[in-house]
């Protein structure tokens, strides 16, 4: 008998043989495949495990954690004045995932970086509990408050820039959501979210329209033609420009002209035509200059690229177009369609003497011991020569001064800015856009330029207009800046 | 070593030591182990050293020291790593189902205390086996009585209502539910190898050759099919694959080893390939557990994370070394079964890798202790109860293990010593007791020749 039982013997070896080979398969080759699944629930105990770092505007967070019960995650993501920092924040849900800067910097944040290695290493060491990092942002606590409040109870936004270093120091979206109400995931963060989602469809407060949003520029878009008019050296500040009001838009039988103006803007000066925002004017240059002169100008301010700040830009756009619709475009009426931040970027590089800088919103990464990174400013390019940068200043400051952007003068500082109503809708039915861009001067350089449109609001049709509604929430912006400069 | 010396002059045969001294300190290590082990959950958990340490160690103690002395006393030449081994199993059973006990919403709650009363119990069960159970051969009395009593307890199941999808369960009201399968386990290796020694020869020898294999006569074939059949109806009426699958296996080992004949063998898988193809296709349980073995990751139709998939993301999660004890997340597992059927999972995840190598060369470890004592056996009835009762354990930590780790498909069974549940620590008890009994007879050194007045007369000189 004893044969046969030996091969048994063997038999019951290669079963345990094959167990042990199977172990390890699934514990060693396999491991980092079922470790990181994104059905593991441990990926987000983990990440909840630890009080999350924080973001800071300002030297004071604008995030925090709360210990929390009746889950198997320990601590849940707070914000404090939630609705505000939305479009900067993003937010990090235990059940629905995370978005912006709480997602781009989700290493940073919990501490599970590999740059943050050595810091848990020494925590383990020394049985601390685990630090996240911080995420220093470049914003500005009073701009975005003037923004906010500026636009309280209207559909829109508003983005301001530093000119000089591209740093972004407000960024605003309204109507917006709070995300300390949908951080957890108990039932009260599901309702909160399908109100968010479903039931405000037309509000749609998590769509951060600062940089997700692109809509028709308007008038403010002229300031583009006419940098592109000043670059081709058929133009000049002062010159007239031989372009009759109303004007026969080409292969059309319409014609364009600003109903009230025609008589001053017939033949105006660019510098007039930019005061009273003269349609004829600028759809006539952005013929003459062409399209594809026009999208190469668009793009040297920006368009037609997404940008990373480090939240993605949608791409604001310039295309290739017929006559007409480019003419039309070169009053920004057409196929051409800017975010915020990209109309704030053509502001800023006109206030930096036509030097381009990228918009960003982190300044550094800070881990619980050093600094991780610290991010510099950085060049997109040279989006006008400072020749023309400054004759498109001394015409944007005319606006302020003499023409339609009056409501933005601020008493003792320079102001240059550029209105503008986008007509939207079946024929022009829908309320339009309010925008409005800026910047102010202080000393020799300029310290903010800011980007304010206003979608919609319960203001009668009439009252909209660039001055009118977006200009002093653009001065709100800019005076608390130059306050805090002070 | 004494007794050695003393029959030196006397025989030349047998002459195998005695081994208890061996076991003791392996036994130490067992008891040492677990009890570290505890401590080390109550830190992980609690921050502290656990309150009942003491208790428990002393516990384990106590119940490995007189499972020894008892050894000493009747069983002197028994197998020394068999104790140790099922003691450190069930010592580390115990503190995975302590530390699991920490989770509030695994259920059943607050299962250690009761455990650790199975284990005694099984303890003592096994004690009764050495103390009662002189000789193994005794047991060659009962084949047939063990064959009745065999199939009431695995038909009785069918009788009661199904629990997690599976009738395997007697339940009595107000005293609690036995798995009769476990007992069942022990009881018809005795019928087996009653039955094919006594048959042995007919089966081996009164066949037919056909194609180069031995077939079997038709009414030789009888105890065969019957056996076939009722692993099928345990399969299909009371839907437990493993049960029915250790079953059969066992007796196909038996089988091969009673009569040497590979024949059996191939016989044998084409019946096994036969039902199992034959349940797949028409039981959707099984079918399931096939699907989830295929797919293991895939979600379940509700969109929830299947239990399997669970599994699989707790032995990955656990990596080379393991989180530590108590500081995994083997409860998501959920479920009825993480405490008995997936306990392999948390050493996997807080043990790592390392620590289920380990776990799984101990059992490897107490299976060739098992097999040595069949080889070692000196009559046929021992060697085949030894092999059926090995070879059942061997292929029960399979299925299970295997299950589990996603090798085979998963079937409701659960790990010996390690898992939760009280038929199964006390019948793999009352297993190790019979095997520990065998060995002794195997490693008996040879009774003394018939005694010789000479030596008589020089001994009563010498004292």
């Amino acid at each position: 008998m004893n044969k046969p039982l030996r091969r048994v013997a063997i038999f019951c070896g290669l079963l345990m043989l094959a167990l042990m080979v199977r172990a390890n398969w699934v514990q060693f080759v396999q491991a980092d495949e079922l470790q990181s699944h994104k059905d593991n629930r441990r990926v987000q105990i983990e990440r909840y495990a630890h009080p999350r770092g924080n973001i800071i505007v300002e030297g004071k967070a604008i995030t925090g954690s709360v210990e929390t019960t009746g889950s198997d995650f320990n601590y849940k993501r707070v914000y404090k004045n939630g609705q505000m920092w939305a479009p900067v924040t993003g937010r990090s849900s235990q059940a629905f995932g995370g978005t912006q800067l709480e997602e781009i910097y989700d290493g940073i944040l919990t501490g599970n970086d590999d740059r943050l290695f050595f810091n848990r290493t020494v925590d383990m060491l020394t049985g601390k509990p685990r630090e996240g990092g911080s995420v220093v942002t470049t914003l500005s606590n009073a701009a975005q408050k003037a923004a906010f409040d500026g636009l309280q109870g209207k559909k829109g936004s508003v983005v301001a820039l530093n000119p000089e270093t591209g740093a972004i120091l407000a960024m605003v979206s309204t109507p917006s959501y709070d995300p300390s109400k949908i951080a957890g995931n108990s039932q009260n963060d599901t309702k909160h979210w399908v109100e968010y989602t479903e039931k405000n469809k037309d509000e749609d407060p998590m769509l951060n329209r600062a940089i997700r949003q692109t809509y028709a520029p308007g008038s403010t878009f002229k300031v583009i033609t006419a940098a592109a008019a000043l670059e081709s050296g058929k133009y000049d500040v002062d010159k007239k420009t031989g372009i009759e009001s109303p004007y026969q838009l080409p292969q059309s039988t319409n014609k364009l002209g600003n109903s009230a103006y025609d008589r001053l803007c017939d033949d105006a000066t660019l510098r007039r035509a930019m005061e009273l925002s003269c349609n004829a004017t600028f759809a006539a240059i952005s013929d003459d200059v062409g399209n594809e002169e026009m999208i190469k100008q668009a793009e040297k301010f920006g368009f037609n690229s997404e940008v990373f700040t480090p939240v993605r830009a949608v791409s604001s756009v310039y295309p290739e177009d017929n006559r007409p619709q480019n003419a039309m475009a070169g009053i920004g009426q057409a196929s051409n369609r800017a975010t915020p931040l990209q109309m704030a970027m053509v502001t800023a590089a006109i206030a930096n003497d036509g030097k381009l800088m990228k918009p960003y919103m982190v300044d550094r990464l800070e881990g619980p011991r050093s600094t991780v990174e610290q991010f510099k400013p950085e060049e997109m390019g040279q989006a006008v020569s400072p020749e023309t940068a400054r004759k498109l200043q001394e015409m944007m400051e005319s606006v302020v001064e003499k023409g339609t952007g009056s409501r933005a003068k601020i008493p003792g500082v320079t102001v240059g800015g550029k209105t503008g109503t986008a007509q939207r809708g079946e024929e022009n039915k829908a309320n339009p856009y309010a925008w409005f861009i800026s910047y102010a001067k202080s000393g020799n350089g300029s310290p903010v330029a800011v980007a304010v449109i206003v979608e919609d609001s319960d203001a009668a049709r009439g009252d909209i207009s660039g001055g009118g509604l977006a200009a002093p929430i653009a001065v709100d912006v800019m005076k608390a800046i130059l306050d805090g400069k002070r | 070593m004494s007794l050695n010396l003393g029959n030196t002059t006397t025989i030349a045969s047998g002459g195998t030591p005695n081994r208890r001294n061996t076991e003791l300190a392996l036994l130490v290590f067992a008891v040492i182990i677990p009890v570290f082990a505890y401590a080390n959950v109550g830190l992980a958990k609690n921050d502290e050293l656990p309150s009942g340490m003491i208790g428990y160690g002393l516990g384990i103690g106590l119940i490995a020291g007189i499972a020894h002395l008892v050894l000493r006393k009747f069983a002197p030449y028994a197998d020394p790593l068999m104790l140790p081994i099922a003691t450190l199993l069930n010592g580390l059973g115990l503190v995975l189902i302590w530390r699991l006990d920490h989770e509030p919403n695994l259920s059943p709650a607050n299962a250690a205390p009761s455990q650790l009363m199975w284990s005694a119990l099984g303890v003592a069960l096994a004690i009764g086996v050495l103390v009662f159970l002189k000789d193994h051969r005794i047991l060659q009395r009962y084949t047939y009585i063990s064959m009745v009593v065999a199939l009431v307890l695995l038909i009785l199941p069918m009788f009661f209502p199904a629990r997690f999808g599976a009738r395997i369960w007697i339940t009595i009201p107000g005293v609690g539910s036995l798995q009769p399968g476990e007992f069942a386990k022990i009881i018809i290796a005795v019928f087996f190898a009653g039955y094919l020694m006594v048959k042995r020869d007919a089966l081996a020898l009164a066949s037919r050759r056909f194609m180069g294999l031995y077939l079997p006569r038709g009414r030789d074939l009888g105890p065969i099919l019957a056996i076939w059949g009722l692993s099928l109806l345990i399969l299909v009426f009371e839907t437990d694959l493993g049960t029915s699958l250790l079953f059969f296996g066992m007796f196909v080992v038996m089988l091969y080893v009673a009569t040497e004949r590979t024949s059996w063998i191939i016989f044998g898988l084409l019946l096994s390939a036969a039902g199992a193809v034959f349940v797949a296709s028409f039981n959707s349980h099984v079918a399931s557990r096939v699907n989830n073995w295929l797919d293991p990751l895939a979600r379940a139709s509700n969109d929830g994370v299947t239990e399997t998939a669970q599994a699989m993301f707790t032995f990955g999660s656990g990596g080379l070394m393991g989180s530590g004890l108590g500081q995994g997340f083997s409860r998501l597992i959920g479920g009825i079964a993480a405490k008995s059927d997936y306990i392999l999972a948390t050493i996997g995840e807080e043990l790592g890798l390392a620590g289920m190598m380990a776990i799984l060369l101990l059992y490897a470890l107490l299976i060739e202790r098992g097999m040595r004592t069949a080889l070692a056996a000196r009559d046929p009835f021992g060697k085949l109860l030894a092999v059926g009762l090995t070879g059942a354990f061997a292929i029960q930590v399979f299925v299970v293990a295997g299950g589990v780790t996603g090798l085979i498909p998963l079937t409701g069974m659960t790990m010996p010593f390690l898992a939760q549940g009280g038929s199964s620590v006390i019948a793999n008890w009352a297993l190790i007791a019979v095997l520990l009994r065998i060995s002794d007879t195997a490693r008996r050194p040879a009774p003394a020749p018939a005694t010789n007045p000479d030596i008589e007369m020089t001994q009563v000189v010498r004292s």
